[in-house]
């Protein structure tokens, strides 16, 4: 790479630093991350939307490798589930030179690893780092050769690397005992990876390394983090949105069991206390009066967001499609889909210690860099002299972009003088969720005689996505125009289609909406892929073959065929199946990875009953295939979830319901018990899987739905009539 | 108050407030920290531990009923660094993503296959009511049976 290149000649030797610890050795070798900026085609305007995305390249440190002979991988990504841990130690062992067992994976501390300019998420840590890893694995190994050939007086050229040891004419050390004795480090300028067909460990579906602590039950979470001294900080929350503290009567609280201080703040109100119980009690002691400026109703909110108000932006144009459905239009639907929790069962929280010289913050985030320098600037320090190390996150799902507890808690352990742990409560946390935006769309197809799409044309209006959060600059709205993450999926992928457009619609919402797996996927794709089946019901087509025939002869194109007729095959699209049961079919393109799923469904005592889900998936080069296929099992299940059970909404001003089972989410008995993923891997570079899958589920179900009982359920979640 | 019980097979003697949680005194007097707080309210199962044997969601359980009784955690679920027949299962059939959920889930099965020692689907169904967000379900229908057959053996 060309950046890595320039970086490796601009490092000089002296940001090595070589320690020594107790029956540690230690060294520390400088890399960058170097993430593919986004880009998009906006409605013909702007080839690439990277500004949003700038990153700096700050030289950090990657890799330790310990005196007994373990390389320590020290990850700026954060390990959420999603195996990205596992993934990083095979793609780094690979070019090392290491088996499995002698890589293990740590959190990065800000103060001394490499830190992300950006964040975990939109399921580019895998496809972003595949390249810019390995390369630095294999400088790291060059190094260490460099050295053995010094130390063993053994030509480079004779020397070669297996599991950790450097051999060559009967001589051998290992990397730990070079690094002990080595004296001086120099960074090759050039790097040659393997070529694929000679990868042993990727590829490979190696158990997730997180596995036995996790089975275990081993400390590793935010919520399980732990400071001498600590105490337990609670926030008042308004129930109602919309609504801005005006004073809070803190005398109660402030008599009560445990309680060290309360915290009055300009925006909010804490409490610190000995013990999770008393802070929490004590919280509910406080009497806040919030300023209202609305009660909203579930209906007002429902009818804002519709297509055809607020701003509308085209963000797909090929033809003209409004030209033709403004003659002929054959079918125009709407769908619907809910306001959406997170639900993450581990709470978004922070612990943070406050001190002259430094603030230690340790929590479960997705956006370290961002919540460091949230802190610093409310803490009015530099942001050097916050130091992040995150933890195992328990679960993300976009849900820890936004981390107000961080600063909160910052606050409050200023204001007492020692570590403080503040957390949402399961009320708060479905209350001030940062949520899945409702949407609206409108669908328009126009049929040739032939039963071929002459003309498609997606509307869809929802609330904010990327706007309004940290991860953007402001400007990003004015250039962008549209909420490119609202808007998610949202593009027509059939672009064997004459005409055809898709136009985004921006609505103001009293309440927070935001990232949430898959973003707008989940919604469009649902939107899209039901108004497909009804295009192809009307031209008396097979679902399958309807969209085959609407898919451009291009590399993409073929791709998404290439899933397509997988997932035809391997569900045995078609062909007879059991009484009482039918298959529905959905395909989708995110972050460059193709996925086609086929859902079967039946209906028990009036529910709908999802019993297997086929899903094909290509994405590109797959690291872990165990990995691949847990993603998609998780993402349909949580899209399943999403799309049979989930929603939540605004009585009387308040965001309701506030904790699980009122808040209805797919559980043991909901989940298929057959999930039959299908790998493809049509060129040689990753691309996402965390997401993708996401998509298809909830048309793949109602596509089902129609063809078992002729009902077709346009809104999510979806009910049968 | 002080309140006397066996945890993990050691006798402990803590001295708090009766009515607090039991899952605050497990986590915070007696730092044990695999069973983990989701909702405070008994809604999620996160917290699950057992108490003499039967599944307890710890979170809204106030810790003087715990007076006298014996108390296992996923820490105790192992012995003596063995894996238990359900952690076993876990393990090979890959089912934690974020884990967070997982322990309480492992300690529900734990406590069902004592009761039911050859679950069937609807067995896995009525008694197993924990709440996963990552949606590993589907694994861990595979792992309770597996489960079944190791503890069998």
């Amino acid at each position: 790479m060309e950046r890595d290149k320039k970086e490796s000649r601009s490092v000089s030797r002296r940001t090595f630093i070589k320690r020594a610890t107790i029956g540690t050795s230690v060294i520390l070798i400088t890399g960058w991350i170097s993430c593919s900026p986004i880009r998009r085609f906006i409605a013909g305007k702007f080839e690439e939307a990277e500004a949003s995305y700038k990153n700096k390249f700050e030289p950090q440190s990657w890799f330790e490798i310990t005196a007994s002979n373990e390389v320590l991988l020290f990850s700026p990504k954060v390990e959420m589930g999603q195996g990205v841990f596992t993934g990083l130690a095979q793609l780094a062992a690979e070019e090392l030179g290491v088996e499995m067992d002698q890589i293990k994976v740590k959190n990065a501390s800000t103060d001394k690893h490499p830190t992300d300019p950006r964040g975990t998420g939109n399921s580019d840590s895998i496809a972003g780092l595949y390249t810019p890893l390995r390369q630095l694995a294999a400088k790291m190994r060059m190094m260490l050769v460099a050295n053995a050939a010094l130390i063993l007086n053994v030509p480079i050229e004779k020397l070669t690397v297996e599991k950790g040891i450097i051999s060559g004419e009967g001589k051998s050390i290992s990397f730990g005992d070079i690094v002990a004795k080595a004296k001086e480090w120099h960074i090759p300028k050039d790097v040659k990876l393997k070529e694929r067909k000679d990868f042993k460990i990727i590829g490979k579906a190696i158990p997730r390394v997180d596995l036995l602590p996790k089975v275990m039950g081993a400390p590793m979470y935010g919520m399980d983090v732990s400071m001498p001294g600590m105490l337990y900080g609670a926030v008042v929350r308004a129930d109602k949105i919309d609504a801005k503290l005006q004073s809070a009567d803190t005398s109660l609280a402030e008599k009560m069991p445990g309680v060290i201080k309360v915290v009055v703040e300009y925006d909010f109100v804490g409490v610190v206390a000995k013990t999770y119980t008393q802070a929490h009690n004590a919280k509910n002691a406080i009497k806040a009066k919030w300023k209202v400026n609305k009660v909203w109703q579930q209906q007002e909110i429902r009818d804002k967001v519709k297509v055809g108000q607020g701003k509308a932006f085209v963000i797909q144009k090929e033809g003209n499609a409004e030209k033709v459905l403004n003659k002929e239009n054959t079918l125009t639907t709407e769908y619907t889909t809910p306001i959406g929790a997170h639900a993450q069962i581990e709470p978004n929280g922070a612990v943070v210690h406050v001190t002259k010289d430094k603030t230690i913050i340790k929590m479960s985030t997705q956006v370290v860099k961002i919540t460091c320098e949230e802190v610093a600037k409310r803490l009015g320090i530099s942001t050097d002299k916050v130091v992040l190390e995150a933890t195992f996150l328990g679960g993300g799902f976009g849900r820890r972009l936004h981390t107000p507890n961080a600063v909160q808690a910052a606050v409050m352990s200023r204001a007492v003088g020692k570590p403080v742990h503040v957390f949402f409560d399961r009320q708060q946390e479905f209350q001030h969720d940062t949520f899945r935006p409702p949407t609206h769309h409108v669908l328009k197809g126009s049929l040739t005689p032939e039963g071929i799409i002459k003309a498609l044309e997606h509307n869809v209006s929802s609330g904010d996505v990327a706007f309004g959060s940290p991860m953007l600059p402001g400007y990003a709205e004015t250039v962008l125009g549209a909420d490119l993450g609202a808007w998610r999926g949202g593009m027509i992928m059939y672009e064997g289609i004459e005409n055809y457009q898709a136009i985004s619609w921006r609505v103001n919402l009293p309440f927070a909406t935001s990232w949430w797996r898959g973003l707008g996927l989940l919604a469009n794709t649902f939107a899209i892929e039901s108004f497909l089946d009804e295009l192809a019901n009307k031209a008396g087509k097979d679902p399958v073959q309807f969209r085959l025939a609407h898919i451009k002869n291009d590399d993409r194109g073929n791709k998404l065929k290439g899933v397509i007729e997988a997932a035809a095959q391997k569900a045995k699209w078609g062909q007879a199946l059991p009484e009482g049961r039918a298959q529905g079919f959905a395909a989708c393109v995110d972050v460059n990875t193709p996925v086609a799923q086929i859902a079967e469904v039946s209906i028990e005592k009036g529910q709908i009953k999802v019993h297997k889900v086929t899903c094909a998936i290509d994405p590109g080069l797959v690291v872990n295939p165990d990995g691949v296929r847990a993603q998609c099992e998780g993402a349909i299940i949580m899209g399943m979830s999403a799309a049979l059970k989930e929603k939540m909404e605004i009585v009387d001003g308040a965001v309701t319901p506030t904790i699980y089972g009122p808040y209805k989410m797919a559980m043991m008995r909901d989940a298929p018990k057959e999930i039959d993923v299908v790998l493809l891997e049509s060129d040689g570079i990753p691309t996402g899987v965390g997401e993708p899958p996401i998509g298809p589920i909830a048309a793949a179900i109602a596509n089902a739905v129609f063809k078992l009982t002729g009902q077709r359920l346009r809104d999510i979640p979806l009910k049968l009539a | 108050m002080k309140i006397d019980f066996k945890i993990n097979e050691q006798a402990k003697t803590v001295e708090v407030d009766g009515d607090e949680p039991l899952l605050w005194v497990i986590r915070d007097v007696l730092n044990l920290r695999g069973t983990k707080f989701g909702c405070g309210k008994a809604a999620c199962g996160a917290c699950t531990i057992h108490v003499d044997g039967e599944a307890v969601r710890s979170c809204s359980f106030a810790v003087k009923k715990a007076a006298g009784k014996n108390i296992t955690t996923i820490e105790g679920l192992s012995k003596n660094g063995a894996l238990n027949p359900v952690q076993q299962a876990w393990v090979q059939e890959i089912v934690p993503q974020c884990g967070y959920c997982q322990t309480g889930f492992m300690m529900a099965t734990a406590a069902m296959l004592k009761k039911i020692p050859n679950p069937t689907d609807q067995d896995i169904d009525d008694n197993i009511a924990n709440i996963c967000r990552c949606g590993t379900y589907y694994r861990m229908r595979k792992a309770i049976h597996l489960a079944a057959k190791l503890n069998n053996k």
